[in-house]
């Protein structure tokens, strides 16, 4: 027997293993495919070429492994239970990049099911490698690796303290330098899925210079990098006022705004995100937001998008608003008003309807002249509407409750307040007539106006307990009246009257 | 006798009158003595009164003489005391009044300035204005950008499906389907397709063994970028017209293969122990094959020459050493078809000779 054939014999088989692993990997891209994979008992046929000699074979399995597990969680368990990623990770540092690439793409898809899976891939030693990884010269490794410690990262503070206790967090600030538009996305978004946790975690990400090469990429004509960096920054502001000083020394602000006007809804959203977690924190940074015109710039937000991508801008405005008396008046002037009552008329959804409530209460609960600035903008007979509307959520009825009853308590504005006479139900009616007992007694021209509008027929019509606080509101308004005209109004006076007619003696 | 008997008679008148007379005496002794002791008692009295009116007197007097002495004494302090409460008051008065007047300027001088507060918001409203304004131009200048850049590829692929129909271009004999006699004018088809160049075939392809699965999924989209070989020139180009060299020798010069030192050609990365770390790993790796199967039946061919080495394989033996000069070439001498690479680093003076030119071009 020549060798020739000795080795062809060889060469068949290799061709063979190269083949199935192959076609093994484009089945496990179809989904209608894996549960005959699965009952075929895959994991443990592909387990051994991992093993393999030949490296394209070992890539080619690693990737199917990763499609696999990308598929469902239940895969994703019965290669964990199988023991493949301590095969997986030993000899990670000396196979070449594509290897290291398919590796990185099965530890990410395992551990991006559930925190047990991720804890799972944790502890086979994953995450030094990873950290190898990042620090290999080829961009799409540090991407796979990069990509594999944010899904990690994403689940709970534990992971995420995992991951940085393994150092990866300086190695991702370097790799947000790099060139590669691929990479500096991932990387940003694995630093905010770190930094999203608590307080320490963001502060890590912080002391390792993040914030400067954040801020810088913010004007990138990339949009999906864009939305990863804005959120990345989002994520460290919202923990403490230290954290969001730090983000906006970062000068991030004239910028900032025109991610507002982007094209793209995610980036709109996550710079309005940025915008109020910096501003929930002190009057200061907010008054920083108003002074650098940021308040119109998520005004004519709110205004140019619809649905969940208003939600921050809405709660950006209350937020400020709810800083200072000052503060609301900017909002006020730069015409935060008319969109948020858009909101409240336009929105399907509850919860955002509740925000804009809650950021109209906000802003009119300072003084009587914005109390009269929002009730002049038409808010409250819509207010009232969602209170009264029985398919309205339990919070969004408490939130609209507590705006109306922020506002009223601060508006003299009876124009405004006239309409609400009719329709409000008892628990609102007695902030109303609680203000028109207070503005009454001192203004003539008002008093002669609440009869002629028929305020003084309705007040006469509520019936009040005696000795509640309704009570008093209502005989403090009538005590601005003579009595024959609080008579006169009074329900079932004319019987009175047609009674004394019947009575009446003819004097002849 | 008689006497006595006068006297016996008398006697028992005696005896009762002397009897009455006796108790007439003690009946007015005792009122008597009763009458002295209502006057000793009344003068008694009258004495004590006396005395103690006296006393009484004198006790008022001391006191009225005690206490007008201290009260005198005292008199100045509680004087002043009430001066100085008097002075405290009004000057409490005084200070509310300043401090009222003060806090009042104060505040609205600094804290709720109406004017500074109304400049305040002016401000805020222009700025915003700005902002608005700049941020829409932004967005415009972003739309126009798009558009652009729509309006570029459209046209790519208008000139890119000019090219690929390019047959349908009229001939002089008979007109394509752009271009109708019955028209007064050809199509604009026409005139592109006059402009733009037919397609030429699509060179095929070679598959690198691991494009297709490693760029397939989603983290890496585009194999990796290598510095890519510059465009090749045409190598019958008519020499331009002006003051610039033959063709050839620009040809030669741009091809010119690059010949790098020694310390460039060696990686940075291999110090012999890193080195060793591969074979480490894949003989832990591979426990089931003790050493490595190479020799496939195809591997020879492809991947490995044998090359004996000059001097066990020589004709004629070995030669002396420092018989032989590196530099000299025998093309006739050589074992395999090419001659060994110089893996010295070149001296920049040798390599210029021949090659080099002056400013005019002239070969020097």
């Amino acid at each position: 027997m020549s060798q020739r054939q000795v080795l062809q014999v060889f060469e068949q088989y290799q061709r063979a293993r190269s083949q199935f692993a192959q076609a093994v990997a484009d089945l496990a891209a179809r989904p209608q495919s894996i549960d005959t994979l699965r009952s075929a008992g895959v994991v443990c046929l592909l387990r051994p070429l991992l093993l393999d000699v030949v490296p394209s074979i070992r890539q080619t399995t690693a990737l199917a492994l990763g499609r696999l597990a990308d598929y469902d969680v239940e895969m994703a368990e019965a290669i964990v239970k199988a023991g493949i990623l301590p095969q997986l990770i030993c000899s990670l540092p000396e196979e070449n990049r594509y290897y290291k690439k398919a590796a990185a793409f099965v530890l990410r898809a395992v551990a991006k099911h559930s925190p047990l899976l991720a804890q799972a891939v944790v502890q086979s030693g994953a995450l030094e490698m990873l950290v190898i990884c990042l620090e290999d010269f080829d961009p799409g490794v540090k991407e796979g690796a990069s990509w594999g410690l944010g899904y990690i990262a994403r689940h709970n503070p534990e992971l995420s303290q995992a991951v940085v206790d393994a150092g990866a967090v300086p190695l991702l600030v370097l790799c947000i330098q790099e060139p590669e538009i691929a990479l500096k996305r991932i990387a940003a978004s694995t630093l905010s899925d770190i930094s999203k946790h608590s307080p320490e975690l963001a502060q890590t990400v912080v002391d390792a210079g993040a914030i400067a090469h954040l801020a810088q990429m913010i004007p990138n004509p990339d949009a999906k990098l864009k939305r990863q960096v804005l959120s990345a920054l989002s994520q460290i502001a919202k923990h403490s006022v230290d954290l969001a000083e730090l983000v906006v020394e970062a000068e991030i602000f004239p910028v900032v705004l025109t991610c507002l006007k982007d094209s793209d809804e995610y980036v709109k959203k996550n710079g309005a995100t940025l915008i109020r977690e910096i501003a929930k924190h002190t009057p200061e940074l907010s008054q920083i937001i108003v002074n650098s015109g940021g308040v119109a710039a998520v005004i004519d937000c709110i205004g140019s998008s619809r649905g969940t991508v208003r939600l921050p801008g809405i709660m950006t405005l209350g937020y400020v608003a709810a800083h200072s008396e000052n503060l609301s008046m900017a909002v006020i002037v730069s015409k935060g008003i008319p969109p948020l009552c858009l909101c409240l008329v336009e929105e399907h959804e509850d919860h955002i309807k509740a925000a804009a409530a809650w950021a109209l209460g906000q802003i009119g609960r300072h003084t009587t002249e914005h109390a009269r600035h929002v009730a002049v903008a038409n808010v409250l007979p819509t207010l009232l509407d969602i209170f009264v509307d029985p398919r309205s959520s339990e919070d969004l009825r408490t939130k609209t409750k507590k705006a109306l009853k922020n506002i009223l308590q601060k508006c003299t504005y009876l124009p405004a307040l006239e309409p609400l006479l009719h329709e409000a139900p008892p628990s609102i009616m007695k902030h109303i007539i609680g203000q028109f007992s207070k503005v009454l007694p001192h203004d003539n021209k008002a008093r002669r106006l609440f009869v002629t509008t028929g305020g003084l027929k309705k007040v006469q019509e509520i019936k009040a307990e005696p000795g509640s606080l309704l009570q008093e509101y209502i005989n403090t308004i009538n005590n601005c009246y003579p009595e024959e005209i609080v008579r006169y109004y009074s329900p079932g006076y004319s019987e009175i009257l047609l009674e004394r007619v019947e009575n009446y003696q003819p004097v002849l | 006798m008689a006497a006595l008997a006068r006297l016996q008679e008398r006697l028992a008148g005696l005896r009762e009158e002397y009897f009455l007379t006796n108790r007439a005496i003690d009946e007015d002794r005792i009122i008597k003595y009763k009458a002295a002791v209502r006057i000793q008692r009344w003068f008694r009295a009258c004495r004590v009164r006396a005395y103690l009116r006296y006393l009484s007197k004198m006790a008022t007097l001391i006191q009225k003489w005690w206490r007008g002495y201290l009260r005198r004494k005292s008199f100045k302090e509680i004087v002043e005391r009430a001066y100085f409460i008097k002075k405290e008051k009004f000057y409490n008065e005084m200070a509310v009044r300043i401090q009222k007047t003060w806090r009042g300027y104060y505040v609205r001088k600094y804290i709720h300035n109406f004017y500074a507060l109304k400049k305040y918001l002016d401000a805020v409203s222009v700025n915003n204005e700005l902002v608005r304004y700049e941020l829409q131009e932004f967005a415009d200048m972003k739309e126009n950008e798009e558009k652009m850049k729509d309006l570029e590829k459209k046209e790519k692929e208008k000139k890119y499906q000019a090219r690929k129909m390019h047959y349908l271009l009229s001939t002089k004999q008979i007109p394509g389907v752009y271009n109708s006699p019955f028209r007064k004018s050809p199509d604009p088809m026409e005139l592109l397709l006059q402009q733009s160049k037919p397609l030429t075939h699509r060179k095929q392809q070679v598959k690198s063994p691991f494009a297709d699965e490693l760029y397939g999924w989603p983290t890496c989209k585009e194999p990796p970028g290598f510095v890519a070989s510059l465009p090749v020139l045409p190598a019958d180009r008519q020499k331009p017209q002006g003051p610039f060299r033959d063709p050839a020798e620009v040809l030669q010069q741009r091809y010119k293969p690059m010949e790098p030192t020694l310390r460039v050609r060696e990686s940075m990365y291999s110090s012999p122990p890193k080195a060793r770390v591969p074979t480490r790993g894949e003989e832990w790796r591979d426990p089931i094959h003790d050493n490595q199967f190479l020799p496939f039946s195809s591997y020879h061919k492809n991947h490995e020459k044998y090359e004996p080495s000059l001097f066990t394989s020589g004709k004629y033996g070995q030669e002396a050493y420092g018989t032989k000069y590196f530099r000299e070439v025998y093309p006739k001498k050589w074992v395999a078809d090419k001659d060994f690479e110089t893996l010295f680093s070149s001296i920049a003076l040798f390599e210029k000779f021949g090659k080099t030119y002056s400013s005019t071009g002239q070969i020097l």
